[in-house]
């Protein structure tokens, strides 16, 4: 048996890297706790995520993943401490917040018509002025982040028309234009093929290594959770259940109780896993 | 650090070599213009443009025939620092400032309200076929109107003071009551006003206004052409009266919702991803869904129902010159403006002495050719 709160009293510390630890953690939250229409979505979620690191929030359909991450930027009201870069969220103003963090959403609505520089352009949205018009600076990143996302060649193209990893990127474009430390990501790989997954999540990393982004995304592919993110918490009915490295939160055992799954871990040489769904216990079928 | 695909670097070198920090100089500014979020000035100068031929051909051209060179002369000389003799009687100076100016300035000023609120209300609902009168507020000013006219206000063209006053008011007070029950209605049941409950709330009080509407009208069959004129829209004036009614909501709804065209840009990408962006979704819809029903009001008020103008002129622009707010915004309004004023022009002499509803004008040709704009537009994209 695992008791929640022995996971909550040691919260999630990733990993510092060399002179991280000089700084406080890029995102760190108490006792979260956060009631929706009466029903408890999340309950007492403590983490700590180092700056420049990346961590999954992973569990099973309804745990409160994707609450966990709107709770971060404060579209959600909570209880506990969320704290930003050391500001609580809820003293930072709308603006404040958009500068600490960008999101990108699961399906981001797509303007229809929009040019993709138009709509990576969005992403400046909090360092303009009310009535400001974008300037030399706002220019430059938008530039900046269409060169980084390799979308220079689709800058004056509409955002509707291009494929659905084209877009992907776009959207992570507006998301770097934003310049925010902080990057969430809810579940960044949803409805692309396994080459675009790998590519998506490539540059996650590339531009968290490059920009020294800290990275906090939801993932459905448990795989995949674990060979990009250095720290997963797993999330059961809105309570962290397990949390660490991929090797000690994807166990077989947690994965049978808390998503209801037979599944098989197999370890590779390089210490990354992979996590195998097996079919126990059913009468082989003949392929036709 | 350059990064992105490794596979793709090579061939966006080649591409792209102007896109090295080296080369850069003071290109950052130039390039955005590419994009379609920048106004572009040749799109301006057409605006403009248009907006001078519609007033001067709506100044020439009447009961008596202005030459319409003659006529730009005589507006260009009241221009600052612009010394020209057009060599118009005093008779026909009079007949351009006295009789036709104001009625083309209503034109004006309509047009470009009906089309800037049209315009605001398709980004704040973020749907393209949004309509000024979407909130109830057409049929809160048809209920105001009506009352007004069945009370003996209403009068032919040419009645007293008074009574020209109190139907723009009437009609005023009612849009913006309509308006108002939409809103408070739209906020019952949601967490915040979402599109979808206000639209619902606008359908509903829309109903009901009609409904009253009509009741009062049957009952009081003695006036009901006045009723039925007002409804099908005129631009009739006496002076300067509506214009000087009309300009203070204009001027005010126009500050509002120019000055929030990007917020609009940014309303686009949806509620959530908007508050994650540093914006106020709810309070920034509310700010504009209130200066846009504003002007509709303000419109409807002297001008009765002119329908198409709201939905034609903003969804054309959006065809042709972009779909950011950015430009939608500002050339609907000055596209909507000649466009109304060339509507009146028609409706005056088609059928002169006498005059067709501006509304029936602005139906039977922005109708085909909104069709036409979208065919070729499509055309053009495939």
């Amino acid at each position: 048996m695992i008791d929640p709160h022995d996971v909550l009293a040691d919260p999630i510390s990733t990993t510092p890297d060399d002179d991280a630890a000089a700084t406080g953690p890029a995102v760190q939250i108490a006792e979260l706790t956060v009631v929706l229409g009466g029903e408890t979505v999340l309950d007492r979620v403590s983490l700590t995520v180092a700056r420049g690191s990346w961590l999954s929030i992973i569990g099973p359909n309804g745990a409160g993943k994707t609450t966990l991450l709107r709770a971060l930027i404060g579209l959600v009201p909570t209880r506990g401490s969320v704290m930003l870069d050391g500001v609580a969220v809820g003293a930072r103003s709308r603006r404040d917040r958009a500068r600490a963090a960008a999101v990108v959403a699961q399906n981001p609505v797509v303007p229809p018509g929009m040019s993709v520089r138009d709509y990576v352009l969005l992403g400046r949205t909090p360092h303009l002025r009310p009535l400001g018009r974008d300037g030399a600076a706002d220019v430059l990143a938008v530039r900046d982040a269409l060169d980084q996302l390799d979308l220079v060649r689709f800058a004056d193209r509409p955002l509707d028309t291009l494929s659905g990893g084209e877009r992907q990127r776009a959207f992570m474009a507006r998301a770097l234009a934003q310049a925010a430390p902080i990057l969430l990501l809810d579940e960044p790989t949803t409805s692309l093929d396994v080459g675009h997954q790998q590519e998506v999540l490539e540059l996650v990393d590339g531009l968290r290594r490059t920009n020294g982004l800290t990275v906090v995304s939801t993932m459905h592919d448990l795989t995949l959770a674990g060979q990009y993110a250095d720290r997963l918490l797993l999330l059961d009915r809105g309570r962290g259940v397990a949390a660490g490295t991929a090797v000690e939160v994807l166990t077989e055992h947690n994965l049978d109780r808390f998503y209801g799954a037979r599944v098989r871990v197999l370890h590779g040489d390089d210490g990354t896993l992979v996590v195998a769904p097996v079919r126990a216990g059913r009468p082989r079928q003949v392929t036709p | 650090m350059t990064s992105g695909p490794s596979r793709n670097g090579v061939q966006m070198a080649h591409i792209w070599p102007t896109w090295t920090p080296e080369r850069d100089g003071g290109r950052a500014r130039a390039e955005t213009g590419v994009g379609t979020g920048r106004l572009r000035a040749g799109w301006v100068a057409a605006a403009v443009g248009a907006v001078a031929l519609a007033t001067t051909l709506g100044l020439a051209v009447g009961a008596v025939s202005l030459p319409p060179f003659a006529v730009a002369a005589e507006l260009a000389d009241h221009l600052p620092l612009v010394r020209l003799d057009s060599g118009l009687t005093t008779l026909e100076a009079d007949i351009v400032w006295e009789l036709r100016f104001p009625r083309v300035v209503l034109a004006l000023l309509v047009g470009a309200l009906l089309s800037l609120a049209g315009g605001a209300y398709q980004g704040a609902f973020r749907n393209p076929l949004a309509d000024p009168y979407l909130l109830g507020v057409a049929a809160g000013a048809g209920l105001g109107a009506t009352m007004a006219i069945v009370a003996g206000f209403g009068g032919g063209a040419g009645t007293g003071g008074a009574t020209e006053v109190a139907l723009p008011l009437a009609a005023f007070a009612g849009a913006l009551t309509a308006v108002s029950i939409t809103y408070v209605l739209g906020a019952v049941g949601a967490r915040e006003r979402s599109t979808a409950s206000l639209i619902l709330a606008g359908v509903a009080v829309a109903s009901f206004f009609t409904a009253l509407q009509t009741y009062v009208q049957q009952r009081n069959d003695d006036t009901l052409r006045q009723v039925y004129a007002w409804i099908l829209g005129r631009l009739g004036t006496a002076g300067w009266h509506e214009v000087r009614l009309l300009a203070p909501y204009a001027l005010v709804a126009a500050v509002i919702l120019l000055a929030q065209r990007r917020t609009l840009d940014v309303l686009s990408v949806g509620d959530d991803e908007a508050a994650s962006l540093g914006i106020d979704p709810a309070r920034s819809r509310a700010v504009v869904v209130v200066a846009a029903s504003l002007a509709t009001a303000a419109a409807v008020a002297v001008s009765g129902l002119i329908g198409f103008v709201g939905i034609i002129v903003p969804h054309t622009i959006r065809l042709l010159a972009g779909s950011s707010y950015r430009v939608i915004l500002p050339l609907s309004m000055l596209f909507g403006a000649a466009f109304l004023a060339l509507a009146d022009l028609l409706a005056r002499t088609m059928l002169a002495p006498g005059e067709v509803p501006i509304g029936v004008i602005t139906a039977f040709f922005g109708a085909p050719f909104f069709a036409v704009v979208l065919r070729t537009s499509r055309r053009a994209a495939s």
